[in-house]
C-alpha cells in the first residue's frame, strides 16, 4: 500500500501578489463546514470599498443602557457615516447615512472576520482598556480615531471589503447582531487549546511561518519596548519645558528692581513662558506617532493569529494522516494475519482466541472503508493547507508592503516634528536673545 | 523702609556740594550744599567727567580718607573705555598641577602687561595659587574698606563630591580667578593698590606675605575702621535703597540658581531616557528588511541629539551657574561694606552729638569730629562710585552671561535640527527593487 504522507508544506515558492494585478481565484468550494471562507474574488484596489465610499467615525456619545443581565451600564457609541462617493461628472452629493455603534460590536466584527478568513491578517482595533478611563474625553477621541483608521482599513483589503457582514456593519443598524450570529461563526472558531497544542506537537510546518511567527514575537517585543521608552522620554521632556517657565516669573520680579535692564529682562521672561508652554503642542502630536506604533504593535497579533492557523492545519494534517496509516497497519495485519507492532488487540485475541473469519472480514471492510473516506479527507486536508499557504501568504505579503509603507511614513512624520520643534526652540531663544541683549 | 527701591542714580559719584549732610532730615533729598569745600579746589560740575590725577600722571594716593582733595583725584575710567587707553592688563591661565610631599595643590600663571609707573617692569609674569589669591582679597578688604571688592569663586568644595583636579572644575576656577583680577585691574583704586602690585610682580610672594603690617605704613593712616559697636538711627534713604535692592537681587539669583540647576537636572533625567530610546530603533531595525536603514537613521539621529544635549548641560554647569554664585557672593560682600559704611556714620552721629551736648563756648567743631565727618564722606563718595561702576559692570555682565545661555540653547536646538534634516533623505528614499 502507497504511505500517505502529510505533504510538507514548505516547498512551494513563494507567490507574490501585487495589489494592483486582478487575480480572480476561485477558490475551492470546501463543503466540509470547517474552515472555507464565502467564495470570492480579490477585488482590485479600484474596486475596494474604501473607493467607493466615505467612511468616518466622526462622533462619540455616552449612553446608558441595559445590558444582557439587566444590569444599567454606561458605554460609549460611536456615530459611524457613511456616504458613496458619486464619480466627478455627477457633481451631485450623495445622502450620508449613518448609524451607532458601540465597541462591543466592533469586537464581535473584528471576532467575525478573524474567524472566517483565517488566511488574511485582520486589522486590529483600538486597545480595550477595562480601566475607569474609558469615559476619559482624550481616550475616547484616540479610540474614535482608531477605529476609523479600522474601518478604513477593512475597507482597503480587497478581500475583506466585500463581505456582506461588513456592508451591514456600516449600513443596516437593526439585527446586525442576529445577522452575525446566524453565521455560526462561532462554531468554527478554534479552541485556544487546540491551537495551543498544534504549536508545541507540530512536526513539519512551513518554515516560513515559523519565521514570521518569530518575527511577530520580536516586534511586538520591540514596538512595546519603543512605546514604554517614548513615553517616558516625552514626561522628561515635559518636566524641561516647564521648569523654564519659572524663568518668567523671576525675570519679571527681578525686572522690577532693575532700571535700565528691566525692559530686556521682562520680555525674554515672556519669550520664556512661550517656550514651557509649547511643549503641550508637541507633546499631543507626538500621541498621535505612538498611536501608529500601537497599530502594528496589534497588526503583530493579527500576523501571529494566523501564523497559528497554519500550525493548527498542518497538525490536523499530520493527525489525519497518522490516522491512516495506522488504519493501514491494522487492515494489513487482519488481512495477512500478521502482526507488525504490538497491540493490546492482538495480545488479547493470542490470550482469548481468535476471531472467525466472518468477524474478521467484517473488520477488515470496515476499516477499507475508514481508509477510503481518511484518504479522501488527507487530500482535501493538503489541498486545504496548500491553498491556506498560498493565500496567506498572499496576504503577508501584501501587509508587509504596507506596514513598510505606513512605517516609514510614520518615521518621516516623527523627523518633521522633531524639526518643527527645534526650528520652535531656535525661534524662541533667539527671541530671548534679542531681549538679552537690550538688556 | 524704602517700599519700591529708587532706581540708582547713573550720573557720577556727587560733588562735595551735592552730598547731603549726614545728619540732614530722613527725606535727604539733595539738598543745597551745607559744607563748604576748601578753598584751593576745583569744583567741576562732575567728578565722573574729570581726569582728576596730577600733572605726571601718579595719582595722589587716595587710600587716606582723611583729606577730601583725595575725593576728587580720582582717577574714573570709563566702562567704555578703549582698550588702547587701559594701561593695565592682567590675565589668569596655564593652571598646573603641583605634587609636594605635605600636598598636592594648582597654580595659576598671571600674567601682567603694563605701562604704569608703580610698576618696574612692563610685563610680570607670576604663579599663584588659590590661597595666594584669597591673601590679596582679605588685605583689600582691610586696607579698602570703603570700596567694593570683587568675590572670588568659592573657597572649600566638599571632598568626594567635587573633584578638584578636574579638568572642569580647574577651568571654572581660573575663569573665575581670571574675572577677579580683571574686576581689579578695571578698578580706578583697587588696581593702584600696592598689594595688589606685589601680588602681580613678587617672585616670592610668601616672604611678603610674612612682612605683613611693616607695609601698611606706607600706605598712610590706617584704615583700620574700628568704630566699637556704634548703631545707626536710621540708613539714609539711598543706601537703604542700595540695601533693599542687593537684598532683592541676591534673592531673585538664589531662584535663578535654584531653576537652573532644576532645568539641568531634568535635563540629564531626559538623556537618560534617551540613551534607552535611540537602541530601540536600532534593535528593531535589525528585525527588518526594508525598514532597516531608516531605522537605524532614526536611531543615530537620536544618539546625536544626545551628545548634543550633553553639551548644554555641561556648558550651563560650567559656565552660567558658576557666574550667577559669584554674584551672590558680591551682593553679601556689598552689603556688609553698608554695614560698615552705617557704622562709620554712627561713629560720626555720636561723635557730634556728644560735642553738641557740651555747648562749649567756642563753636567750632573738634578735629577728631571733623575727621569722622570726613571719613563719612568719602565712605559714601566711594561707595556710590563703586556701585555705579558695580551696576554698569553687573549689566555687562548677565547681559553676556543671559545671551550666552540663550546662544548654547539655540546651538543645541542647531544641532538636532541638522541631525533631523539629514535623515529626512534616508527616510523617504524608496528602494530600487522590490
Amino acid at each position: 500500500m502507497e504511505s500517505t504522507e502529510p505533504e510538507p508544506s514548505g516547498s512551494r515558492p513563494e507567490e507574490e501578489e501585487e495589489e494592483e494585478e486582478e487575480e480572480e481565484e476561485e477558490e475551492e468550494e470546501e463543503d466540509d463546514g470547517a474552515l472555507s471562507p464565502p467564495e470570492q474574488p480579490l477585488a482590485a484596489m479600484e474596486d475596494c470599498l474604501a473607493k467607493k465610499m466615505e467612511i468616518t467615525v466622526s462622533e462619540a456619545e455616552k449612553r446608558t443602557g441595559r445590558n444582557a443581565m439587566n444590569i444599567q451600564e454606561t458605554y460609549t457609541a460611536y456615530l459611524i457615516e457613511t456616504r458613496a462617493v458619486e464619480s466627478q461628472s455627477e457633481g451631485q452629493c450623495a445622502p450620508v447615512e449613518s448609524l451607532w455603534r458601540r465597541y462591543s460590536e466592533f469586537e464581535l466584527l473584528r471576532n467575525y472576520l478573524s474567524v472566517t478568513y483565517p488566511h488574511i491578517v485582520v486589522p486590529p482595533l483600538p486597545e480595550k482598556r477595562l480601566s475607569a478611563d474609558n469615559m476619559d474625553p482624550d481616550f475616547v477621541e484616540r479610540r474614535r480615531i482608531g477605529l476609523e483608521n479600522f474601518l478604513l482599513r477593512v475597507a482597503s483589503h480587497p478581500v475583506l471589503c466585500q463581505d456582506k457582514i461588513f456592508y451591514a456593519f456600516l449600513m443596516q443598524e437593526g439585527g446586525w447582531k442576529e445577522m452575525v450570529n446566524e453565521t455560526g461563526f462561532q462554531l468554527k472558531a478554534d479552541s485556544r487549546l487546540k491551537a495551543l497544542n498544534a504549536t508545541f506537537r507540530v512536526k513539519n510546518p512551513d518554515k516560513r511561518f515559523t519565521e514570521l511567527k518569530h518575527y511577530s514575537d520580536e516586534l511586538q517585543s520591540v514596538i512595546s519596548h519603543l512605546l514604554r521608552v517614548r513615553a517616558r522620554v516625552a514626561d522628561r521632556l515635559y518636566g524641561v519645558y516647564k521648569v523654564h517657565g519659572n524663568y518668567g516669573r523671576v525675570f519679571s520680579e527681578w525686572s522690577a528692581i532693575e532700571k535700565e535692564m528691566g525692559d530686556g529682562l521682562q520680555s525674554a521672561g515672556h519669550h520664556m513662558d512661550v517656550y514651557a508652554a509649547s511643549i503641550d503642542d508637541i507633546l499631543e502630536e507626538e500621541e498621535h506617532y505612538a498611536d501608529q506604533l500601537k497599530e502594528y504593535l496589534f497588526y503583530a497579533e493579527a500576523l501571529r493569529a494566523v501564523c497559528r492557523k497554519h500550525e493548527l492545519m498542518q497538525y490536523d494534517l499530520e493527525m489525519a494522516a497518522q490516522d491512516l496509516t495506522s488504519k493501514k497497519q491494522q487492515c494489513e495485519e487482519l488481512a495477512t494475519g500478521t502482526v507488525r507492532t504490538f497491540s493490546l488487540k492482538g495480545m488479547t485475541s493470542k490470550l482469548f482466541g481468535q476471531e472467525t473469519p466472518e468477524q474478521r472480514e467484517a473488520k477488515i471492510k470496515v476499516l477499507e472503508e475508514q481508509i477510503q473516506e481518511g484518504e479522501e479527507q488527507l487530500k482535501s486536508k493538503n489541498l486545504e493547507g496548500r491553498d491556506f499557504v498560498k493565500s496567506a501568504w498572499a496576504d503577508i505579503e501584501r501587509f508587509k508592503e504596507q506596514k513598510n509603507h505606513d512605517l516609514k511614513e510614520a518615521l518621516i512624520s516623527y523627523a518633521v516634528m522633531q524639526i518643527s520643534m527645534c526650528k520652535k526652540g531656535i525661534q524662541v531663544w533667539t527671541n530671548a536673545k534679542e531681549c538679552f541683549s537690550k538688556m | 523702609a524704602a517700599s519700591a527701591p529708587k532706581p540708582l542714580p547713573s550720573s557720577g559719584p556727587k560733588s562735595l556740594r551735592e552730598m547731603p549732610h549726614p545728619l540732614a532730615t530722613s527725606s535727604s533729598e539733595e539738598m543745597g550744599p551745607t559744607l563748604t569745600p576748601s578753598p584751593d579746589l576745583l569744583l567741576p560740575r562732575s567728578i565722573a567727567d574729570k581726569d582728576l590725577s596730577l600733572p605726571n600722571g601718579t595719582p595722589v594716593d587716595t587710600s587716606s580718607p582723611a583729606s577730601s582733595s583725595s575725593l576728587l583725584n580720582r582717577l574714573q575710567l570709563d566702562d567704555d573705555l578703549d582698550v588702547e587707553t587701559r594701561d593695565l592688563f592682567v590675565t589668569v591661565d596655564d593652571p598646573k598641577k603641583h605634587v609636594c610631599t605635605m600636598e598636592t595643590y594648582i597654580t595659576y600663571r598671571v600674567t601682567t602687561k603694563t605701562t604704569r609707573a608703580e610698576f618696574d617692569l612692563p610685563e610680570y609674569s607670576v604663579r599663584r595659587r588659590y590661597q595666594d589669591f584669597d591673601w590679596l582679597r582679605n588685605k583689600l578688604e582691610e586696607s579698602q574698606p570703603t570700596h567694593l571688592i570683587p568675590p572670588l569663586p568659592e573657597k572649600f568644595v566638599v571632598k568626594g563630591v567635587v573633584d578638584r583636579f578636574s579638568e572642569e572644575f580647574v577651568e571654572t576656577r581660573r575663569k573665575a580667578l581670571d574675572k577677579f583680577l580683571k574686576r581689579i585691574t578695571d578698578h580706578p583704586v583697587l588696581s593702584f593698590n600696592d598689594h595688589f602690585n606685589v601680588f602681580l610682580t613678587a617672585k616670592d610672594l610668601n616672604a611678603y606675605k610674612k612682612q605683613g603690617m611693616a607695609l601698611l605704613t606706607k600706605m598712610g593712616e590706617s584704615v583700620k575702621y574700628v568704630t566699637g559697636g556704634y548703631k545707626l538711627r536710621s540708613r539714609p534713604l539711598e543706601f537703604a535703597a542700595i540695601g533693599d535692592y542687593l537684598d532683592t537681587f541676591s534673592l531673585k539669583l538664589g531662584t535663578i540658581d535654584r531653576i537652573a540647576q532644576r532645568i539641568i537636572k531634568e535635563q540629564l533625567e531626559y538623556l537618560v531616557e534617551l540613551r534607552e530610546y535611540g537602541p530601540v530603533y536600532s534593535t528593531w531595525g535589525g528585525l527588518e528588511v526594508e525598514l532597516s536603514e531608516p531605522l537605524e537613521g532614526v536611531s543615530a539621529c537620536i544618539g546625536n541629539c544626545c551628545t548634543a544635549l550633553e553639551e548644554l548641560s555641561e556648558d550651563m554647569t560650567e559656565d552660567f551657574l558658576p557666574v550667577l554664585r559669584e554674584y551672590i557672593l558680591y551682593a553679601e560682600s556689598m552689603k556688609n561694606v553698608l554695614k560698615k559704611r552705617d557704622q562709620v556714620q554712627a561713629e560720626y552721629e555720636a561723635k557730634l552729638e556728644a560735642v553738641a551736648l557740651k555747648r562749649e563756648d567756642r563753636p567750632k567743631v573738634p578735629a577728631d569730629v571733623e575727621k569722622c565727618q570726613d571719613r563719612v564722606e568719602c565712605f559714601n563718595a566711594d561707595l556710590k562710585a563703586d556701585m555705579e561702576r558695580w551696576q554698569n559692570n553687573k549689566r555687562q555682565d548677565f547681559r553676556q552671561l543671559l545671551m550666552g545661555m540663550a546662544d548654547k540653547n539655540i546651538q543645541y536646538y542647531e544641532k538636532c535640527l541638522t541631525a533631523w534634516e539629514s535623515i529626512i533623505p534616508l527616510l523617504q528614499d524608496k528602494p530600487e527593487t522590490k
